[in-house]
């Protein structure tokens, strides 16, 4: 689908509209309609905060120390992955796999505190069904950390073509648009540690509506 | 003869079932997309046709409860996701990148995949028939009749997994458009120059990207209320803790809303390209056409409560979206007085297209109308619930969408088929239509406003709701009639048309400079842009210096994407996942492994065959 004439035959880069390129559109695109994924669960997140009839609340177990650790992994996880990006895009392919590798220790590292987390909180007794914060708390955390998952799988793939040699300084973009991905994944959880923990993190149950 | 072997059969693609099973061209994508849409008007027509059977006469026993829940879930759902929206994806697909001066769309593959994802979607969702019988809780599925306690078989399971799977689909097709007609336009065509139904799509696009999210989101909550025994939408019972079920509500028109828009955005659309061509003037106000579609797309997203009148929201949250959809109604005018104006003082041509445009404008005035009375609470306090709501949203609907739908249908036909559809089967259609409609559907106005509440299966005698009821039925076997009519002028014409040439309506549009049907790479050499009208210019041009236009003519083609079945494959294991939600996480599994293995499959596939320089996406 370039829009060249069909005679010129070696077409190098495809012109575009805007000059960008289609995958990237398509990711950015793509990231608006993950806003509104999130926006949704978050919201529903805060509709039922201080619904709960019974325990455990979020004052109960959430532990802000241990997810603030896991945040800052997950930060360290994004500078990784720009690094990885600078280094493929002037052509050092060495530094480009140890970045890459780098971005996926510190994805799985934080994935392994969210289980860490999860099995804790279920021997504390709080489980999806529990209570509504359960449910809102593992539905909102758990799909968060599904999409560090497959970013994880993706950042292996780009790994692996890497080591193969097919990931080159040429197709730099095929590690930019996962770069995009795994940035909104992050920049969400900003938002869900800021409004589940730190904010909302010392509720206790139904709060009775203000000024009576 | 010899033309049509050509649609169907490009010379470069072939015509085998292997061949349409891994197309990835558009053009094949949209008669895909728009057979099966057609084949599901005819269930979906076939049981609105029960339903009118059982309301025809009182205290009838012809279908009983059980089956008539069942057929108007049903029948609502598949109108709305598997009729209305997959025959404009159609329309997009066969139009948008032939109007942009595209040689297909931005990611054909990803085409493909949308177009096998919404086929499995529909298919998983009617296949509850073989297992439990047919979902039966409404097309929006309210809380909490959706819960375990009370649907207790599969059925809502069904329903929840086609959903998400046809979400996906309109997803996927959505982003597709958005980066073709972002990024894919011919030199020279500004978005200012973009054809309205170019600009409908783009915001129809914009808004399944971002309502489907929503109820994508309250579908995996339902699914997790029903499978895992979460209380998202079920209230607290003594000693324990639980939702509201008010929330499914909101999530669900916040989808909602913004879904009736995209129902019927690709529909003005079309009408917008009929209208100037059959009273051969250009677009009247087109910049304020373009302007009142962004922002009935914008405002869309802040009207939903006005599905949630009756609940009690308090009177703050009512006369904020009392007002913002009174608001709404204004671009809507908007668009119809440009419509009037663009009729005013051209000189009209009655073709079948635009006797549909014009039916289109008529019947979604009514059905308007009526919107704007729901709009004013106390009124819609009366009328919620009642055949009133019924009447108005088959005007805006059937009156507004399908007219509107069939109108593209005969206008775009001969393009692809290189034969017009039959004139004199089409005005039959359209005569038999409108007052088969009209009949079926004025009346409910009436009912409701005597009380008559929709979706119950019978009614006593004593009611007098008897008249009127047997005139809408009566009604709907005229609509049944038309709809036979139609299917058989477009087999007939199929062989036995009218050879339609490039251009038969003396098109304004690029799609008309092409051949009929279009070459599978489309343009010869992407054209260059100088105006709105660009084919119109050209002619004229071309008649003010009297030299004909030439016809493009072939020196060898560019190369295109070679066909692919990765898509099919992907899409097959995306809907044995969601099928593996309702019976066993085994299946659901599998059906991620088939999903991972298609999308390494797609990735690692060249997008052209070796020898082929051009780079796929
Ligand atoms: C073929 C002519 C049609 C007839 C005779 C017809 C008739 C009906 C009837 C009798 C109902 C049930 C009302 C109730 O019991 O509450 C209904 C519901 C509905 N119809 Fe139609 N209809 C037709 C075409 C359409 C079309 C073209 C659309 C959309 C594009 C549509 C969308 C709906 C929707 C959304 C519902 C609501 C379902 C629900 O309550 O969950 N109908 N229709
Ligand atoms: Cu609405």
């Amino acid at each position: 689908m370039s829009s060249i004439p069909a005679a010129s035959h070696s077409a190098p880069a495809e012109p575009t509209t805007t000059g960008l390129n289609h995958r990237k559109i398509l990711m950015w695109a793509f990231l608006a309609s993950e806003c509104m994924f999130f926006t949704t669960l978050i919201s529903t997140y805060m509709i039922y905060r201080h619904r709960s009839l019974i325990g455990p609340f979020p004052e109960d177990i959430i532990d802000i120390p241990v997810t603030s650790v896991s945040t800052f992994v997950l930060l360290m996880s994004s500078l990784a992955m720009v690094l990885a990006l600078s280094a493929l895009q002037r052509g050092d392919i060495k530094r480009t796999k140890i970045w890459i590798l780098a971005t996926v220790g510190f994805g799985t590292t934080f994935l392994l505190f969210q289980v860490f987390e999860f099995n804790q909180f279920y021997h504390e007794g709080l489980s999806p069904r529990t209570n509504i914060f359960g449910s809102t708390f593992f539905t909102l955390t758990g799909t968060h950390g599904a999409h560090v998952t497959i970013g994880v799988i993706w950042l292996l793939s780009l790994f692996f073509a890497a080591v193969k040699g097919k990931l080159k300084k040429e197709n730099a973009l095929n590690l930019e648009i996962a770069g995009l991905y795994w940035h909104f994944v992050d920049i969400v959880w900003i938002v869900i540690f800021t409004l589940v923990y730190l904010i909302a993190g010392n509720d206790s149950g139904v709060v009775p509506p203000a000024g009576g | 003869m010899a033309a049509i072997t050509q649609t169907l059969r490009p010379a470069t693609e072939s015509n085998t079932i292997w061949g349409w099973i891994t197309t990835i061209d558009h053009k094949r994508i949209g008669v895909l997309y728009g057979m099966t849409s057609i084949f599901y008007f005819l269930v979906g027509g076939i049981e609105a046709l029960l339903l009118r059977m059982q309301l025809a006469s009182p205290n009838s026993t012809l279908i009983g409860a059980d089956t008539y829940n069942q057929l108007f879930t049903m029948h609502g759902t598949t109108m709305i996701f598997l009729v209305v929206m997959p025959a404009s994806v159609a329309f997009f697909n066969l139009i948008i990148p032939l109007q942009i001066g595209a040689r297909d769309v931005a990611f054909p593959r990803l085409n493909a995949f949308s177009y096998w994802v919404f086929l499995f979607g529909g298919i998983l969702m009617y296949s509850s028939f073989f297992v439990d019988g047919l979902p039966d809780v409404g097309w929006f599925g309210y809380s909490n009749l959706t819960a375990y306690t009370f649907s207790g078989n599969h059925r809502v399971d069904f329903w929840v997994a086609g959903l998400l799977v046809l979400g996906v689909s309109s997803v996927a097709g959505a982003l597709n458009f958005i980066v073709t007609i972002v990024n894919l336009r011919a030199p020279g065509m500004r978005l200012m120059r973009m054809p309205l139904f170019t600009w409908t799509t783009l915001v129809t696009s914009t808004l399944m990207v971002l309502a489907f999210p929503v109820i994508t989101v309250a579908l995996v909550f339902l699914l997790f209320d029903r499978q895992f025994g979460t209380n998202f939408f079920i209230p607290a019972v003594a000693g324990g803790d639980g939702g509201d079920p008010i929330l499914w509500q909101h999530l669900f028109w916040i989808f909602g809303h913004p879904e009736v828009y995209i129902l019927i955005l690709p529909a003005m659309g079309i009408v917008s390209e009929v209208i100037p061509v059959f009273s051969r003037k250009p677009l009247f106000g087109y910049p304020f056409m373009v302007y009142a579609v962004i922002s009935i797309a914008f405002m869309g997203f802040g009207v939903w409560s006005h599905h949630m009148f009756t609940v009690g929201l308090g009177p703050i949250a009512d006369s904020f979206f009392a007002i913002s959809t009174l608001l709404i109604a204004v671009p809507t005018g908007i668009k119809i007085f440009n419509w009037l104006g663009t009729l005013w003082g051209g000189s009209i041509r009655f073709t079948t297209p635009m006797m549909m445009a014009l039916g289109f404008i008529t019947m979604f005035i009514i059905g308007g109308l009526s919107g704007v009375l729901h709009a004013v609470v106390p009124a819609d306090t009366q009328q919620s619930d009642t055949y009133f709501i019924v009447a108005h949203f088959h005007y805006v609907l059937f009156g507004g969408s399908m007219f509107a739908l069939f109108s593209g249908i005969y206008y775009w036909y001969p393009k692809f088929t290189n034969r017009l559809l039959g004139e004199g089967l089409g005005k039959l259609h359209f005569w038999l239509m409108i007052i088969g409609f009209n009949l079926t559907f004025f009346p409910m106005h009436f009912l409701g406003l005597q009380g008559m509440p929709r979706r119950i299966y019978t009614y006593g005698s004593n009611m007098g709701w008897d008249f009127w009821n047997m005139v809408s039925s009566i009604g709907s076997v005229i609509i049944a009639v038309s709809t036979l009519v139609f299917l058989v002028n477009l087999f007939r014409s199929f062989k036995s048309g009218k050879v339609a040439g490039n251009d038969p309506w003396d098109g304004a549009t690029l799609e008309w400079t092409m051949s009929s049907p279009p070459p599978h790479y489309n343009f010869e050499t992407i054209p260059t842009v100088y105006s709105r009208d660009p084919f119109w210019e050209e002619k004229e041009k071309a008649d003010a210096a009297g030299t004909p236009i030439k016809a493009p003519v072939s020196h060898g083609h560019p190369h295109m994407p070679s066909p692919s079945f990765f898509p099919l494959i992907a899409a097959l294991g995306l809907s044995l996942a969601a099928a593996g939600t309702i019976f066993s996480n085994v299946l659901l599994a599998f059906g991620i492994l088939v999903v991972l293995i298609g999308v390494y499959g797609w990735s690692f596939e060249p997008a052209t065959k070796p020898g082929a320089e051009h780079s796929g996406h």
